[in-house]
């Protein structure tokens, strides 16, 4: 009933291979977040903004990202826009996929960290004389990423996650990617999913304990 | 010098300001006293152009402060304003908020607007507070943390709005005291409050508000000690 011998030197040998496509997922994971987050911005300014197609934009966009399956951005990201005669490789369609996802999800986070701050903060930084753009830019900004802080911390931990879904594009450099390539090269289908399923574990502990330590240098106050 | 002719100022069918005239002199204290919901804050975010007016003038040093064409950032720098609630930005230590805007409104080198705060900071007694956050200090400290704030910018005139009405009933002395040293100092200052012994004490004139009218206006003497509007002589017996 229970006849698989556990075979873990074969994969074992191959360890370098995956720890390098950890590599590749950590870095679309970091360059995800950081378009990302850029671009939850300016979708959070342009929700802020006074003109109905700009918001209207913006609302598009995280209904789309929030309420559809990631595989779906993804694949839309590769297959989609081929349609049209536009050809990413499988790297980019899978870091547009991702960073439009995170867009999404963090604009709306930072919806709700607005909703926190005192609109008479806003109107003290205009009393000092600031602009419109830097009341935002030096006392509203800061405060809505310090208590968006943890969301965007799970929401890198989804990106790490979600670079698995790579594959459906014809990603192969990654984690999921390269474990996926040696399962056919030896068959060893337990034992390489394990491996990869631990290391996708580190990587993510890894991420949330460093963020606690980031948070408690950045936020004294 | 501020002028503010005949200024009219609605909230939807609110008509919250009926016709204000009001003339304050450099170096002028005046008090602004009377209920709540007479129109006394909407009054100062109108002078600094927070709020815009129905109709009417407003003029600092003879700017229109609601004309197209003034530059309200602009101006706003030499009108500094204090809020009832305590405003400071909680992200940035006691010394940023004070240098923030000298540093990006006004273009000033860190290590120069770092010596105006520390100066200002130390005025109104939070010298040993520079490196501290926000959430550390009292309401009063705070409070004196916005007065130093506005003054890093050197202004003009000085609004305050009710700055001593979310304190601690121990803490309203502190914060009062910096407001009279700034009057002894020449500052021009509208100041609303509630405080009747300091309006009595520091100000020129005292204005009395009644339901967006400025029912009267004089001298602190003739005010308290004479007062010739009937809602005058209502409000100060409400508030004795
Ligand atoms: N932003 C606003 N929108 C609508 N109504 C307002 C607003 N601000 C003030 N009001 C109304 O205007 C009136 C005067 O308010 P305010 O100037 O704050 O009075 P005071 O400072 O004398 O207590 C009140 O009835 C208040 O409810
Ligand atoms: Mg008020």
């Amino acid at each position: 009933m229970f006849d698989y011998t556990f075979q873990w030197n074969q994969v074992l040998v191959r360890l370098p291979k995956m720890l390098d496509g950890a590599l590749v997922t950590m870095e679309v994971a970091v360059l995800s977040m950081l378009i990302g987050i850029t671009l939850a911005i300016i979708l959070t300014i342009l929700r802020l903004s006074g003109s109905r197609p700009l918001k209207a934009v913006a609302t598009g966009w995280i209904e789309i990202a929030r309420n559809t399956p990631a595989l779906f951005q993804i694949y839309m990201a590769h297959f989609g826009v081929a349609s049209f005669g536009i050809h990413f490789s499988p790297f980019v369609s899978l870091l547009i996929g991702i960073t439009f996802n995170n867009a999404g999800y963090l604009a709306e986070n930072f919806r709700g960290a607005l909703k926190a701050i005192p609109d008479t903060q806003a109107r003290a930084g205009r009393s000092l004389g600031m602009s419109q753009i830097q009341a935002f830019g030096y006392i509203i900004l800061p405060q809505m990423l310090r208590i968006s802080f943890l969301p965007m911390t799970n929401q890198m931990v989804w990106a790490i996650l979600m670079t698995s879904l790579g594959v459906t594009v014809g990603m192969n450099s990654d984690l999921y990617g390269v474990t996926q390539d040696l399962n056919a090269l030896t068959f060893r289908t337990f034992e390489l999913f394990a491996i990869a399923g631990v290391i996708f574990y580190v990587i993510t502990k890894f991420i949330t304990l460093s963020a606690r330590i980031i948070a408690s240098r950045l936020f004294r106050y | 010098m501020i002028e503010i002719q005949n200024v009219h100022k609605s909230f939807g069918q609110l008509e919250v300001l009926k016709g204000i005239d009001l003339v304050v002199q450099k170096g002028e204290v005046v008090t602004v006293i009377g209920g709540s919901g007479s129109g006394k804050s909407t009054l100062l975010t109108c002078i600094n152009g927070l709020e815009p007016i129905n109709s009417g003038k407003i003029l600092v040093d003879g700017t229109e402060v609601h004309a197209k064409s003034t530059n309200l950032n602009k101006l706003r720098r030499k009108i500094g304003i204090v809020f009832q609630q305590w405003n400071a930005f909680p992200h940035l230590t006691v010394l940023e908020n004070v240098t923030l805007a000298p540093r990006k409104v006004l273009g000033m080198a860190k290590a120069e607007a770092e010596a105006i705060a520390e100066r200002q900071l130390m005025h109104v007694g939070l010298g040993d507070k520079l490196l501290a956050y926000p959430s550390r200090l009292s309401g009063g400290q705070q409070q004196r943390m916005a007065i130093a704030r506005a003054l890093a910018m050197a202004p003009d005139y000085m609004l305050f709005d009710e700055v001593t009405s979310a304190l601690d009933p121990q803490l309203v002395g502190e914060v009062l005291e910096t407001l009279k040293m700034l009057a002894e100092e020449g500052m021009t200052m509208i100041c609303v409050t509630h405080e009747m012994a300091f309006a009595r004490d520091v100000s020129k004139r005292v204005a009395y508000f009644h339901q967006g009218v400025m029912a009267e206006i004089g001298a602190p003497e003739q005010i308290f000690g004479d007062p010739q509007h009937p809602e005058t002589r209502k409000f100060l017996a409400s508030v004795r």
